[in-house]
């Protein structure tokens, strides 16, 4: 119980400031990484809460290959630092903080009033999901019983992502 | 003890922060990553939803968000790099017009 508080507060700091970096370092290659690092933290707090499986695709898609990808188009378009750090708008700046902080105060009131109480008795506990062979394979039967026909639908639209990067990367001539 | 008020909060802040660099960053590049961030702080609370309320579709979810994820980055950037092409910046305020 102690090790998992101490991993979480780690965890949760190192989510926090790196997701800070992102937003306030000039350069975009050490915002890419600061959110490389957030993505590791993340799938670190997925762990924690059981979800192996989440854990292992985070890493293996948001943090290899999305931001493989955010690094090559950096590369590949050679910016400079951005000059006026913040938006020349600056009402805009003060009014999108403003707007934000009240955001996220409303969320703390809405998570307040919920409070903790649990909402439903379902089948999934972790007890049942380790019998039933671990979190992979219950997820795994869940996508391809339950889930069928979004799991299907994800594949066309993946189809049409590649289709669109295709024709929007193609020179024309 | 962590509970689930204690994951909500977090995802909360991180989703705050992605919206701030949202409204703040005038980069496409710096934008497009806070949206990023945004997404994750969701799939944060669809897990710990997940674990509290012991289902599994939580974490299902979290598998087409990033699907979802995932074609939205390749066709982001395959705009902006067409933006850059065309016009040599990938500064929002400068890209306001459909047509010149």
């Amino acid at each position: 119980m102690l090790l998992e508080t101490v991993l979480f507060y780690l965890f949760a700091t190192v989510a926090i400031i790196s997701a800070v970096f992102v937003v306030i370092r000039k350069n975009p290659v050490s915002s890419a990484v600061s959110l490389v690092i957030t993505f590791l933290s993340l799938a670190g707090l997925y762990v924690l809460l059981n979800a192996h499986f989440v854990a292992a695709v985070q890493i293996l898609v948001y943090a290899g290959a999305i931001m493989v990808l955010f690094l090559f188009v950096i590369m590949l378009m050679d910016l400079k630092r951005e000059e006026d750090f913040f938006s020349k708008l600056r009402i805009q700046k003060y009014f999108g903080i403003v707007f934000a902080v009240i955001f996220l105060a409303e969320g703390f009131i809405a998570i307040k009033a919920f409070g903790t109480r649990s909402l439903s008795k379902e089948i999934y506990t972790p007890e049942n999901i380790a019998e039933a062979g671990g979190n992979t394979k219950v997820i795994g039967k869940l996508l391809f019983t339950d889930f069928l026909l979004p799991f299907e639908v994800t594949s066309v639209l993946l189809l049409v992502a590649i289709i669109g990067a295709v024709v929007l990367g193609k020179k024309e001539d | 003890m962590i509970t689930l008020t204690h994951y909500l909060i977090l995802s909360g802040v991180l989703f705050t922060i992605g919206l701030i660099g949202v409204l703040v960053r005038r980069s496409a590049l710096v934008i497009f990553m806070c949206i990023e961030l945004m997404l994750n702080a969701v799939n944060l609370t669809f897990i710990a939803f997940s674990r509290y309320l012991n289902s599994l579709d939580g974490q299902v979810f979290v598998f087409f968000v990033l699907s979802v994820a995932a074609a939205e980055v390749v066709v982001g950037l395959a705009i902006i790099i067409l933006i850059f092409r065309n016009r040599a910046t990938v500064n929002v305020d400068e890209i306001n017009l459909m047509k010149w």
